[in-house]
This record gives C-alpha cells, structure tokens and sequence, in this order.
C-alpha cells in the first residue's frame, strides 16, 4: 500500500501547484537556513582531534598581579611566561610536553627568482608533533636532543616547501632565515586543520604556520613573539630581563593519557607555584588549570556569538516556516474533504487514511529537504564570501546532508500531524450529502 | 462594522486563526530584536576613527641579516618618502586604529599607584605623526623635532612628554587643566611625564575596546625587532598610485627587507570589521524571508477561506451587502487576528530582549520598537490580505442561489 499511497500523494501534490510550491518553497526555505547556520556552528564546534582530546591539556597558572585579575571573571591568564614554562618542560612530569610561541621570520630563498618573504611559523618542542599528529611528507620532526642542542633545524609545511623547493624532498636542504642557515628536517604533507585549535589565543582562524622550529632555537635569535604578550609591571631592561619578567607569551600544551597522570600533574603544578611563591612570584591564589582540548574551546569561545544567535535564529525562522506549513497542509487536507468522505465510505480505515497523508506531508518533507540542501549548499557559499576565514567551516559533509534530509522529512511529517488528524476526523456520511 | 459576528466566525475556526497569530507573533519578537542587533552593528562600524582614511595607507617593513641597522634604514626611509612628490605626510608608527593590533598600558595619576587611573593604547611616532593620521590639535602643541627619540620593547623609560586624546585626558585630568598636567606610567617609575597637546579624537587599534577612544602619541620611533612601519598620508585622489610608487621605491632603496601589508586604511576598515557587516547581511536577510513567509502565509490561509466560504459571501451580498462591506469584513478578521498575535509577539519579544540580555550582556531592547513593529506588521497583514479579500468582494450575489 505504501507505494500506492506514495502516488495517490505525488497526484495530488501535482494536482495543486501552486500549493504545493509554497509548501516546499517554505520548508526548503526554513531547512535551507538552519542548516547553513547549524553546518557552520557544528564544524566550529567539533572535536578537532577526537581521538586523544581528552588526553591533552592546556596549562593555566595565575602570575597575576595581585591588585587585578587577569580576566574579570577571575579565571587564570590565556598564556604563561618563558620561565615557567621551561621549568616545566625541565621538569617533564607529563607524558608529553610542548610550549609553543609564534614567531616570524624573514626567508631569504637562494632561488633568487623567489622574492625574500615574511614567514609565519611556530617554536616549539619536538612534543608537539607527537602531540597533534600533523602528517611529515618527508623527513620527520626533531628530537629532544636537538631540542637541547638549540639545533638549526626547521619543518617546512607543504606549501612553503613548494615555494622554496618546487615540492621535491628536501630533507638536508639548506634555508636561510633571517640570516642564519637552518637544515630541513622534515616536511609536512597536507594538514587538513579547520582552525589552529592549538593556539586559540593567537588568531586560530589565521593562516596555518609555513614553518616550525625548535623553541630554544628561536630564544637564541632573541626574537620576540609575534603573538600576544601582557605584562603586569614592566620588564628590566633587555632580553634576558625580559624571559627572566612575569610577562606571559607563550602557550604550554601536555599530554596527560589518564585520569590518575591528570591528578598527578595537577599537583606538581600546584607544588610548583607553591614554590615560586616561596620566591615571592605568584602573588594571587593558586589558580591552576588544565582543560582539555574541547573545554578550552568552549572556555575561549571558539564558536563566537554571532554564529550562536544565528543558529537560534534561523531554527525559531524554521519554526515559523513550519507552522505556515501546517496552514497550508490544513487548507490542502480540508478542501478534500469529499474525496476523503468518498474513500471512507469505499472502506479505508482511518488508519489507512492516517498513513497516506502522512506519506504525503513526508513526501513533501523530502522535495523540501532536497531544495533545502540545495539552497544550504548555497548559504554555505554566502558564508564563505561573507566570512573569509571560515572557509574550513563552512562545507558540506556528509553527515550534515544526511541530517538535511532526516530534518526536513520529520519537521514535515511533524507538520502534518494536525491537519492529517484533521482530515480523518471527516464523517463519511456529511461529505456524501449534497 | 460589527465585531461580534466577525469573532465568532473566527472562534469557529480556531486553529487557522492560532496559525496565522503565532507567525505573526513570532516575527514581531524576531524582527524586532534584529533590527536592534543591526541598528547596533551600524552604530558601532560608523564610528570614526580619528583619522583620515581616505587618503591614508601604510608599510610595513622587515629587514633581514645581521647586520642591518633598522635605525638609519628608517631615517634614510623617512627622508625617501617626504621627498616624493603628492605626499603630504609621513611618519613612522606602530600601531593605527582598525587593525586590532597594538600597545596598550595603564597610567596613573599619583606615582605608586596600586590600578592605574585610565588605561590607553601607544602611539609611537614622531612630530609629522598628527599630520598622517590626520587627527586635529585643539589645545597645546605638537611635538618639537628635538624630542623624537628611540624606543624599544626592551626599554623601561617611555618618554617624557607626550599627546593625549581629549577622551583620555578627560579621564586623567577631569578638572580640566589637561595641558601641562603630569602622570606617571607606574611601575617604579617614580619620574612624572608631561601632557603638551591635545588631540580631539583618535580610536584605540582594538574596535571591541571599553576604551576605544583613549590614545596617547609618543615622540619616538619604535623599531620592533627589525621592522619598521610607516604611515603615509597622500594628497587628495593620489593615494593609489603612490602606494605603488612607495612599494617600488622603498624595494629599490633597500634589497635587505621585505615589504608587506601595504593596505589603505579604508581596506583596514572594511577588513576589521568583516564579521559585523556579516552579521547585519545575515540578520537582513532572514527579517526579510520571514516577512516574506508571514505575508505569504496570511495571503495562503485568506485565500483558503474566501474559498471555503464563497457561498456565505454570497449569501451577504445577496441579502444588500455591498462589496465594500465585504472587504472591508475581511480585514477587520486580518486586524483582529494580527492584533492578537502581536500582542503575544510584544511580549516575546521583550522576553527574548531579556534572554539576550542576561546570555550576551546585550543592551536592552528600546521601547520604540516593538510599537513601530506593530504598526508595521498591521500594514503587512492589511496589504496581503488585500488581495484576496479584494476577490471576496467580486464574489456575485448569485452564488448564493446554486447549490453545487
């Protein structure tokens, strides 16, 4: 009976165009722009690395002044200083640890057709590879040793190595940067990241990073960080000075992979301030923090406002698209009336009658469900011309098509509900009499 | 015109009438707070800046190599620029408004201050720097050549004199006086610093700042590392082919840099903010849809009724009504019904005002709209019903008398 019900359903949309445009034009409408915003929303939101998440943390320690917070809601600083975090990398309590800084530097290509450029890259620990997994086409990251070695060593992403080298594997290769050689010692293949969910504070939409070196490296050039730095009382004069400050700049990751390693680490933290407190550092109170990849998103508002308020606002627009629906399907039903009262009478059960209008409002359901992904597929492309740097988060995926079309059938059938019920409430005999 | 027969009629058909009043209601609370949300972003994009932005743009350079001497590279710079004929100012900078990028410090009335009395961003620069911003000197006065000093991050004396916004030096100094006024940076530095100028109004780097509007001019250059950044102020419509004129000649006065971020400041407005006038297309588009919807919802359900109740109408006009009375029979239906769900629509939408209010810390939705709201969904459902309710009208007296 289904598929008879299914053609009895196609006839009689076809038979009222006009209708039957409005109703799917409304649902592809209201479909269209939910799930636009819910793409944009789910992408920004979703685990970037769901497979160890829960096992790498984001250090927070409180080096604050002690006459104002950091925040205002008395959470502790986005960054931490140079001696912090060295001391911790020193200390090595966690199963892996990176501190990280952005940095830029000349490149000075001995290709002299290569103009020299200003490249954006990262110092950090050898950890860091081993933490966030980026894929090495050639060579692969440096170890610790050359951590400790302050070794010349760089990891070119895919793309600068196309710019210097035409894409071939340069691994032993020399760059110059900044007027210093460094050796190529990996390169790293396609990274396909939606943002940097690494580095939040300092432009985690920005461009992904041309090149990584060693953190110790980079201390060596004195070069300061190209990110955020925040002082609560002014350095001493000079670079050493300056490491030696309460300045925060530099962002420190660990990889924690148990609960019991968590409480642990935790507490060397909080033995730790406890120490420097000694020293007569860390005036406020403890105040440590180790969130992990996902609540640090959320701590740091990776999905901003604005995409939030768009999503409720284009699900309350849906809802208004479907009670409109609900009108329309109710003048739809209520004007067959005597086809209903004539079939009744043949002997459809009210059931029956219940199943073939439901199959017709899900059928409408999917027409508009296709124009709706139809008409995301669009909204999406409006996303990305509006907001430049979410083109990574504003893409179809499959699960995303897949809750289109389950969305629009169930908000129609949904829809329907109240008129089909409507319909087979009809008396047979009144419909007969003329 | 007789309101009874009209809501009985109504109360009859109960749930059309819930359908049309809820989408009513439901776009009055969101139109209304869109258009709240969008009047806010307008607000905040207008702001000037301080500066001319039309006739302004800006490089930055970076030198490489051990031996590059970042000092004499900006003087010899300096010098290249002022000297190309249809510039009308240059100086060197590190920060301007609507990049999002900057210094920023306290500074405190009383030396040893535990909070610092107003916070503001830094403006390093030398004694053409009002010019190239474009920004107006209303009290004391500009910096003399002999005071442009250096700077650098590692540095602990900010200079001694310097140029406030009258936003800051209002903070500071709020019984006036700001000219010759002293204060301190804080910090253990325990000498005071001297305001000798006051421009009108120039904004912070930061566009989502509490203290957007508080800026203090530095007579020194500051050199960041190796890099240097300068303001260039064209004259009237001669600002595009100087930038390129500026590339080429700074590229071939010095092959040890990179020069980069070559942007005119109306780009930089435009760049900053993106995000807002994203938001404001977005939020057009969907009041504009759901108007739409609305309107075409109460055209489908009136069109439905004149149909369902042809014969009535008939009936009306054959027993002496005239067609006006049965147009004008069905808008006053619309009104009632529209009035209704606008009733329900107001206070939703202070009820979703004070959702976003507590979520977001948004400012509370004025009174004005949700009454302008009204009288334009009235007008909304008044016209869409015009149509059908203008058929009704033409329904002949002779219906009545079939009876198919």
């Amino acid at each position: 009976m289904f598929n008879y019900y299914l053609q009895l359903g196609l006839r009689s949309l076809r038979r009222n165009p006009v209708l039957t445009t409005l109703m799917v034009l409304g649902i592809a409408l209201g479909i269209g722009a939910s799930m636009t915003t819910l793409t944009v929303f789910h992408l920004m939101g979703s685990d970037p690395i769901p497979w160890k998440s829960d096992r790498l943390h984001y250090v927070q320690m409180d080096n604050w002044s002690e006459d104002n917070p950091y925040f205002d809601d008395g959470r502790p600083p986005d960054q931490v200083t140079y001696r912090d975090a060295v001391a911790l990398m020193e200390a090595a309590k966690a199963d892996r640890q990176a501190a990280m800084y952005k940095i830029s530097m000349p490149v000075q290509p001995e290709n002299p057709e290569v103009k020299p450029f200003l490249a954006l890259g990262r110092a950090t620990y050898s950890d860091f590879f081993a933490m966030f997994e980026p894929r090495f086409r050639y060579g692969g990251p440096w170890d610790r040793g050359q951590d400790a070695q302050h070794a010349r060593v760089v990891v070119l992403n895919h793309a600068t190595n196309e710019t210097l080298f035409g894409g071939e594997d340069s691994v032993g290769k020399s760059v110059r940067m900044d007027g210093v050689d460094y050796t190529v010692i990996g390169v790293l293949g396609e990274w396909n990241l939606r943002f940097k969910f690494y580095d939040l504070t300092n432009g985690a939409f920005n461009a992904p990073e041309e090149f990584f070196m060693p953190f110790t490296t980079a201390i060596d050039t004195k070069k300061r960080a190209s990110g955020n730095n925040s002082c609560w009382r002014t350095p001493g004069e000079g670079w050493d000075a300056y490491l030696d400050s309460d300045c925060i700049w530099i962002v420190m990751w660990v990889q924690l992979d148990s609960a019991v390693r968590r409480a642990e680490y935790l507490s060397f933290l909080d033995s730790y301030v406890g120490e420097q407190k000694q020293l007569g550092r860390f005036p406020r109170a403890l105040n440590n923090r180790l969130l992990d990849v996902n609540a640090w998103m959320e701590d740091q508002q990776v999905v901003s406002r604005d995409v939030e308020v768009q999503v409720g606002l284009a699900f309350a627009f849906l809802l208004v698209c479907l009670i409109n629906t609900i009108g329309l399907l109710l003048a739809k039903f209520t004007r067959r009336a005597g086809e209903i009262g004539l079939r009744r009478a043949l002997g459809a059960s009210r059931g029956q009658m219940f199943a073939q209008y439901m199959i017709e409002s899900g059928v409408v359901g999917l027409s508009g469900g296709l124009l709706g992904l139809a008409l995301t597929g669009l909204g999406l492309i409006a996303v990305r011309s509006l907001y430049a740097q979410y083109a990574t988060v504003a893409q179809l995926d499959w699960s995303m098509v897949a809750t289109t079309i389950a969305l629009s059938i169930v908000a129609a059938v949904l829809a329907g509900l109240y008129p089909t019920w409507r319909a087979c409430r009809v008396q047979p005999a009144a419909q007969l009499k003329m | 015109m007789e309101i009874r027969p009209i809501f009985s009629a109504l109360m009859r058909s109960k749930v059309s009438m819930i359908l049309i009043g809820l989408q009513v209601a439901l776009t009055l609370a969101i139109v209304c707070n869109a258009l709240f949300i969008i009047g806010q972003r307008l607000d905040t994009m207008q702001r000037p800046s301080g500066m001319n932005e039309a006739d302004t743009f800006t490089i930055h350079s970076i030198g490489f190599g051990e031996d590059y001497d970042v000092r004499s590279v900006m003087n010899a710079d300096l010098a290249l620029l002022r000297g190309l004929p249809g510039v009308l100012a240059v100086a060197p900078i590190n920060a301007m408004p609507l990049s999002n990028s900057g210094w920023n410090s306290g500074l405190s009335i009383e030396p040893g201050q535990r909070n610092s009395t107003a916070n503001t961003a830094f403006y390093f620069t030398d004694d053409k720097g009002i010019d190239a911003y474009g920004a107006e000197l209303v009290a004391g006065r500009n910096f003399k050549p002999e005071e442009i000093g250096y700077f650098t991050m590692n540095d602990r004396r900010p200079p001694r004199v310097t140029i406030m916004t009258r936003a800051l030096a209002e903070r500071m100094f709020p019984d006036g006086n700001a000219v010759g006024g002293q204060f301190y940076y804080g910090d253990e530095d325990n000498d005071p610093a001297t305001v000798v100028g006051i421009i009108e109004h120039l904004q912070a780097p930061w566009v989502g700042s509490q203290n957007i509007d508080n800026v203090m001019l530095l007579p020194a250059l500051l050199p960041y590392g190796n890099s240097s950044n300068y303001l260039i102020r064209a004259e009237p419509g001669r600002r595009d082919e100087l930038m390129k004129e500026v590339e080429s000649r700074l590229a071939a006065s010095n092959s040890s840099r990179i020069l980069r971020n070559l942007r005119s400041m109306q780009e930089r407005r435009a760049t900053v903010y993106a995000e807002d006038r994203a938001m404001t297309i977005i939020l057009g588009t969907v009041i504009i849809a759901l108007l739409g919807i609305t309107a075409l919802g109460i055209v489908g359900m009136a069109s439905f009724w004149v149909a369902q109740r042809t014969r009535q109408i008939g009936t009306r006009r054959a027993l002496g009504a005239t067609r006006t009375d049965i147009l004008r029979y069905f808008q006053t239906e619309n009104f009632i019904i529209t009035t209704l769900g606008l009733i329900v629509g107001g206070v939703l939408a202070y009820a979703f005002s004070l959702w976003l209010m507590n979520t977001y810390q948004a400012p509370r939705l004025p009174w004005y709209y949700v009454p302008v709201g009204f009288v334009c969904l009235w007008l909304l459902g008044q016209l869409a019903v015009l149509g059908p309710a203008l058929r009704a009208s033409r329904v002949p007296p002779a219906v009545a008398t079939r009876s198919v």
